[in-house]
Order: C-alpha cells, then structure tokens, then sequence
C-alpha cells in the first residue's frame, strides 16, 4: 500500500459504527512489548537500534494476519507524509520526531499499526469504531500471541512485559476510548467528571495523545495501571467507567433537549451553516463546528447528515490531509481556504 | 501582538520551544499559557514519582543503589532516576529490589497476572503454574480467604524449590 492509499479509503475506526457510536467514536487497545537482551530504543546505539528495528519487522514479517501489510521506514520520510500517519492515528507524535531506526507496520485496513522502536521497541495497536474494547482485545491478544511465536519478548513471570517506562510494566496494556461529549462540556459538568476519573486511575487526553489539548469537545479515557490485573479485568474497568460517562452525557443531552431545545437548535443549525458556507476556516473551528453538528445528527435535529461523512471530515481537514490532497504544500492561509472548499464540497450535496 | 494559540488575546508569555533540533518562538496570552503548563506538568509525572522515591529511606540509605550497573546494557540506577526509563529488560532483575517499591507504588501491585508470551509458555510449564498460583493466591488475600492463601503459598514454595523453576531467565 502506498500513503496515497490512505486517502482512497475510511479507517476502520471512522466509520461511525458500533456500540454507542452516538458518544463514542472509537475503541483502542495498545501493547507495549520489547525483545530481550538488546537495550530500550532511548538507551540504543545506531547499531543496536537498527538490529532491533531489523528484527521486529523480519518477525512481524512471518505472522500469517500481517502478511498484506506495509512497512514505513521513517527516516528520510516527507514531513507531510509523517504527519498524515499521525492524523490517521497510526502513529504518535512522538515517532514522526527523530526518526532515525524507526518504523511504522500498517495492515491494509488500518485495523493494525505497529510501533517499531518508539518508546518500546514494538508498540501495537488495534482501532475499532465504536465501543467496542472487547474485540480490539480478541483481534491484538491473537496478534501478540502470533508475533511471541516468533520473536523473543523481555518478559518476567512476575512483573510481565518489561517495558522502558515502569508504568508501563506487566500487561503493558493500554485501553482508549474517544469519546464525543459535547453535552457535559455545554452543561459545564465535564470538569467535575474528568477529576472523578482521575482520582480512580484513568486519564484523560485530547484527539492526538499523550501531551495534546481536548478540542472540539473530543475526550480519550484511558486506563493508567498495567500491573497486577489481567487484561480482561483492566478492559472491563474501563468499560465500567465509559458506561457511566455515556450515561453522564446521555442525561445532559436529554436535559438540554428538553430545557434548552431552541438554544440548542439554533447553534447546531449555525454552525452547519458556517460549514456550509465559509471560505476561510481553521482546523480548530472546524473541529469544534463539526462536533455541534456532529450533536445534532445523533439527536435527530439534523436530518441526512451521513455520521461517516462527518467523521471522514474530522480526518480530512487536517493540514497534512489538505496537502495530500492538493498534492502540494500549502501554507495555513492556503489551507484555510481549501479546507473551507473541502467542507463545502462534501456538505452541500 | 496576538496570542498564537487562541487568536485572539493579546500575549503576555513569550516561550521558547525546542523540538527536534528546530526552535520556535510561542507568543501566547495568559489563558492559553496556563493550558500550555498544564499540559508539560502531566507530562513530567514521572519524574515527579521517581524524585519522591529518591526520599525512600529505604532507598536513599542504600549507597548500592549509585554504582549497581546493568551488565547487559551499561545503565546504572542514577541514569535511570534522571531519565525515568529503564536501559533494557535485564535492567528489572538488576534493580529488582529498588524497582519493586516503584512498581508498588504505580501500580499497586507487583505481580503479574496477564497473559505470558506463547514461547516463554511452552518453555516451562511450571513457571506459568506457579504464574496461576500467584495469581490465585493475591484473589485470595484480597477476598481475606487466609486459609486458601496459606495452602497456595506452600504449593508455591514447593514448585519453586524444584530446581531451575524460579530461575529469571
């Protein structure tokens, strides 16, 4: 597959389906797993970076699931071309900076994406859309148990899956949900919700990841304990957290579209009107407009407004996305008035 | 001059950042610099963990902890109280005593009860029996079961007595 590809097709993960896919937009489960004896990719030299980085794709290589898969060698990549990868969720931000002996493995879905020599030495990942953590965890646990078969992972039976950073250590195991909460944040509760979920070991991140703001009224909860649960028990905690918070916002929509319909219409209605009819736009309002419009296609005040079209746009408006698209670089004046093109087009049909 | 940010206030913090060799300028109002810190102190929590355990009497009485090396990869325990990251999985049996207070205290816990990697498995079947008693036995010290707990602490010792059973390969 080559990165224009990217462009032809939906991820799995955008496609507006699955369990409660009103709130959540979609399910991830990442496992940290290193090779033993050779050092951690910080601690690496060239030589034993690249050994690594050499070993992880050739095993990889012979698991019957990733055999239509592509490999990105990262060095020398175009810097659109990594920041696409990041826009997909395919990779961190992280692994587009220093990118010498790193790699990125995408199945042809963009189901599966491999981390090779981020922090750990593989870092994997499986996206569904919707809520849906149970089947990311059966598709990736047979995938580690694949690849285990063919590399040697640092592993202790006490502590687990060695990992660089200790809290990762054990499961190595990291369950994300995205969710769409527009409702608790116009209610003003979000904050109140976001600190009970802190105080019980999750945290909470914006659309990229580690280090980046919540906007457009997008949460990633994800569990912080790795150690000391099994992976199914570490799921369903964070199941029994979600459940609540969809029922949170479920009960904050209901009294807004009770209390406040007007109000509420009138905004959602505006700022698919904007949508529809700018042509200057940032990715920030973009982002932000699309959510309340987002709102008023799952409460049925919008009506022929395709859910997955809407989460294409999400994607789509992205710098690195617009430029793919163009073909060319643009600079942000550029891009705010073909990302304005772009919504129109899709918008007015 | 603007925030660059939000776009709309005027800036007050003026930042500079470094990124992969490239520096940048950030000219940020007040609001969007508080978000700003408050998105790099999440960032340092680590850290943080890690100075906290330097305070350990334990630890800290322990001069050991400044020489012990990892023969494996070269890191030593002050590397990785600067860095925050282990140097490779030798490191864990290495540092083991002065790790497992650390993982205590992040986790919780220090014993394993997921999955174990098909290959290790096949390995030695006693080690993932006495994975499943381990696992068996902190449910039975959580649900206060001591009786069950003693009887899975003594098939514990037993297999772990059988030789090679325990070894940290």
């Amino acid at each position: 597959m080559q990165l224009n590809d990217f462009l032809k097709h939906t991820s799995e993960w955008l496609k507006g389906t699955g369990p409660n896919s009103d709130i959540v937009i979609s399910s991830r489960i990442r496992l940290a797993r290193n090779l033993d004896k050779l050092p951690f990719p910080h601690w690496a030299n060239n030589k034993q970076a690249l050994q690594a980085m050499n070993t992880v794709i050739d095993g990889v290589s012979r698991v019957n699931y990733l055999k239509g898969s592509t490999v990105f060698k990262l060095a020398g990549m175009d810097a659109v071309d990594k920041q696409l990868l990041v826009e997909r969720h395919l990779m961190s931000l992280e692994h587009a900076q220093k990118t010498e002996n790193k790699a990125l493995i995408v199945d042809s879905e963009e189901i599966v994406a491999i981390m090779v020599n981020e922090e750990d030495h593989l870092r994997m990942q499986v996206m569904q859309s919707g809520f849906n953590l149970h089947e990311a965890w059966s598709i990736i646990n047979g995938i580690d148990d694949s690849i285990s078969k063919e590399l040697n992972y640092a592993y202790l039976p006490d502590w687990g899956y060695l990992t660089a950073c200790p809290t990762n250590t054990g499961t190595g195991i990291r369950g994300s949900v995205m969710l769409h909460l527009p409702a608790l944040v116009m209610t003003r509760q979000i904050d109140r919700v976001l600190a009970a979920i802190s105080k019980l070991s999750f945290t909470t991140r914006g659309l990229y990841g580690e280090g980046t703001q919540a906007t457009g009224n997008f949460f990633q909860i994800s569990n912080q304990v790795s150690l000391g649960h099994s992976e199914e028990e570490i799921i369903e905690n964070i199941n029994g957290i979600i459940r609540q918070i969809i029922d949170q916002e479920n009960q904050a929509r209901e009294v807004m579209v009770s209390r406040n319909r007007a109000i509420l219409e009138d905004r959602i209605n505006r700022s698919l009107g904007i949508l529809k009819s700018a042509r200057i736009i940032s990715s920030q309002e973009t982002t932000e407009l699309l959510s309340m419009v987002r709102l008023g296609a799952d409460l049925g005040m919008l009506k022929d407004i395709d859910r997955r079209r809407l989460n294409e746009l999400f994607i789509t408006t992205q710098p690195a996305h617009l430029q793919k698209l163009e073909n060319k670089k643009l600079s942000t004046e550029d891009r705010d008035l073909k990302r304005a093109e772009l919504i129109r087009s899709r918008l007015n049909l | 001059m603007i925030c660059n940010l939000c776009g709309k206030n005027p800036a007050t913090v003026h930042l500079t950042e470094i990124i992969d060799e490239q520096m940048s300028e950030l000219h940020l109002c007040e609001e969007c610099a508080r978000k700003k810190s408050a998105a790099m102190e999440q960032q340092f929590g680590l850290s943080d963990l890690l100075a906290g355990m330097a305070k350990d009497e334990t630890v800290a009485k322990d001069e050991e902890n400044v020489t012990v090396k990892c023969p494996n990869c070269g890191l030593t325990y002050a590397d990785f109280k600067k860095i925050g990251r282990l140097g490779c999985g030798e490191c864990y049996n290495v540092f083991k005593k002065y790790l497992a207070p650390l993982l205590k205290r992040i986790h919780g816990s220090t014993q394993h009860t997921g999955k174990a990697p098909l290959k290790g498995a096949k390995i030695s079947k006693k080690r993932a029996d006495i994975q499943d008693l381990r696992a068996r036995l902190q449910k039975a010290v959580e649900s206060e079961a001591y009786e069950e707990a003693a009887r899975l602490r003594d098939q514990i010792k037993q297999l772990e007595n059988k030789k090679g059973a325990n070894a940290a390969e």
